[in-house]
């Protein structure tokens, strides 16, 4: 019978009051946790993803959409330009340009996105072939791994492609020629995981079939470099620098007011993205931290209002033998143990919650969220969680510590 | 093996408490009467180390309580003295038997089971072992902390007012149980009380007098 197993009894004695100081505890910290890992996966989820990108090209419209669609996939295009109008940046003489990277959007494949692209997009991501082989034809796939998976696609398998990124019957290609798969990529963490890759001419094929076979048409398979169909459209091109000097820091501009274009800097429109993000999350965590006080003040009322309760046992066990010290260890213990088992449950909750976003994000955005990592934030939270269950249990165990024993005892 | 001199409490500035003094030999019975407001349960808190005086010694053994610091005086408490209180008080989270075993432990006493269970059993309360002390009759908790009271075998044992709130049968038979106990343990037992059911039954007997 030591301590500890006694203020666990003493707690459970009173389980509607537990419960309370417990709920609201784990309100607290599960909220907290919960921003911390919605926060930490989504950074780290743009991070990866910025690749090094310098500029994105595409139609004019939202820099922010532009970015959304064409780096992290999870917004619809601008619209589509020419490549007739960005042939000098896709020219590997290029002087500032180090990597151009055209993508076609706009077709998915059962909720994935297809991207019609070149081989530039792999050295992007770091992305290596697991299974199979590159594309080097018209209407060959590479799969990114988590999109083959969740399709249960093979090398060699084929599909039909669909309009538009909703899944729906009506708007498959049907007189279209088939996909075929011939690789599958390294997991990468990054959003080509979640993505299908093809030459851009298969884009053009799907989209142009019963039309004349000129240029990539069925009968020509083979790819050429997307500078010989200047009249053709891509949605955007991601651009990587050679290096900083003033002739990149000036083509954003010029492109924006020369011509009707639009150019857009990745890293400038995610922390535009944040900081809109960061007023909610801001809100959140008041509201959080909010209900923690409560859940210590909560913890501190049903201590202090138990001290009446148990004058007497108090008194008693001081008769018994136990020093003031002893009594004032009693009742911190058990604010403490309120405090770890509010904790516990509140990071239940969150990774439990945040199973639950994970999921609705995958079948959202086709993005992969994990929920059982542990962030050192939470060893912080912890300790706050022990801090505030100390504060709300010391004053009441100072209370008890110092009962006058006689004066309890004769007061019956 | 009791022994106070000159002792005097006083609570804030209010009437002066004088008590004789008070001789009791090891292993004897003693009986503290008086009337209400005598300062019965003062002299009482102040033997039981509740208390300290403002003057004078209290001796049990060779040790004078008065002098100890308080946090061996808690231990001495613990260890050497047995006090059973009018109304009998539990910790309520736990089982008469968790609430013996507190007591062995808060004295720094190993834990020993098999003498709860064998102490409860002879005071026929083995079938309320596992029992809240809620759950027990008002006999039944007086008799359980008696058991707690002596479950360390301590040297003194002070009952308070322990048979006031019982009727008579419950009365007669928590004084033969103080008495047997006190006996088989061979510890000195004085027990406070303005009850005159018990007056016929302990013959030494020390008288306060009123203020």
């Amino acid at each position: 019978m030591n301590l500890l197993q006694l203020s666990w009894k003493n707690l459970v004695n009173k389980p509607l009051a537990m419960l309370l100081s417990l709920v609201l505890f784990g309100l607290g910290v599960g909220l907290i946790s919960l921003l911390l890992l919605v926060n930490k996966q989504l950074e780290d989820k743009f991070e990866k993803n910025l690749a090094h990108i310098n500029l994105v090209i595409g139609a004019k419209g939202s820099p922010l959409q532009l970015i959304l669609a064409s780096m992290y996939h999870i917004d619809s295009p601008t619209g589509n330009i020419a490549i007739d109008k960005v042939k000098a940046f896709l020219n590997p003489r290029n002087p500032f340009v180090k990597t151009a990277v055209p993508l076609s959007l706009g077709d998915s494949y059962r909720g994935f996105r297809i991207v019609g692209t070149t081989a530039a997009f792999f050295n992007l991501y770091a992305a290596k072939i697991a299974k199979g082989k590159t594309f080097a034809q018209v209407m060959e796939v590479v799969a990114g791994a988590g999109a083959a998976q969740e399709l249960g696609l093979n090398v060699g398998s084929t599909f039909k492609s669909s309009h538009g990124f909703i899944v729906d019957d009506n708007l498959v290609h049907a007189d279209a020629e088939r996909f075929y798969l011939v690789g599958i990529l390294e997991p990468t963490g990054t959003v080509a995981d979640q993505l299908l890759l093809t030459p851009a001419q298969s884009i053009w094929a799907v989209h142009e079939h019963g039309a004349s076979h000129s240029g990539a048409g069925a009968d020509d398979h083979s790819i050429r470099p997307l500078t010989n169909y200047l009249d053709k459209n891509i949605t955007s091109v991601l651009l990587q620098f050679k290096g900083r000097n003033v002739q990149t820091l000036n083509m954003q501009r010029s492109i924006n007011e020369n011509t009707d274009l639009q150019a857009a800097t990745p890293a400038l429109e995610i922390s535009r993205l944040y900081s809109m993000m960061g007023i909610g999350a801001d809100a959140l965590r008041w509201i959080a931290l909010v209900i923690m006080a409560v859940s210590g003040l909560s913890i501190f009322i049903s201590l202090y209002s138990s001290l009446q309760d148990r004058k007497y046992e108090l008194a008693l066990m001081r008769t018994l033998g136990a020093s003031p010290l002893k009594i004032f260890s009693l009742i911190v213990l058990e604010g403490q143990l309120l405090a770890v088992m509010g904790f516990a449950i509140g990071i239940m909750l969150s990774h439990t919650g945040m199973q639950w976003i994970a999921g609705a994000m995958k079948n959202q955005y086709r993005y992969a969220f994990s929920s059982w990592i542990w962030l050192p934030e939470e060893g912080i939270l912890l300790a706050a969680a022990l801090g505030i269950g100390l504060l709300a249990a010391i004053l009441p165990a100072i209370q008890a510590s110092r009962t006058d024993i006689s004066t309890t005892l004769a007061s019956e | 093996m009791l022994q106070t001199t000159d002792l005097q409490f006083t609570y804030g500035k209010n009437a002066l408490l004088r008590f004789p003094d008070i001789l009791l030999q090891q292993g004897e019975h003693w009986l503290l009467l008086g009337e209400s407001g005598s300062g019965k349960t003062t002299l009482l808190h102040l033997l039981g180390g509740l208390l300290s005086p403002q003057q004078g010694k209290i001796c049990i053994g060779d040790t004078d309580i008065a002098q100890l610091s308080a946090s061996r005086l808690d231990q001495f408490r613990g260890q050497h003295i047995g006090i059973v209180f009018q109304k009998s008080h539990f910790i309520r989270s736990l089982t008469v038997a968790e609430n013996l075993l507190l007591a062995q432990k808060l004295a720094h006493a190993p834990l020993d089971r098999a003498r709860v269970a064998s102490l409860l059993e002879r005071l026929q309360l083995g079938h309320k072992m596992h029992s809240k002390p809620s759950q027990l009759s008002i006999g039944e908790q007086q008799r359980a902390a008696i058991a707690r009271a002596l479950i360390n075998q301590p040297n003194l044992i002070l009952a308070d007012e322990p048979t006031s709130a019982l009727d008579d049968h419950n009365s007669a038979a928590v004084a033969t149980l103080l008495e047997e106990e006190a006996k088989a343990a061979g510890a000195t037992l004085l027990v406070v009380t303005h009850d005159k059911r018990l007056k016929d039954r302990f013959p030494q007997q020390i008288q306060l007098a009123a203020l």
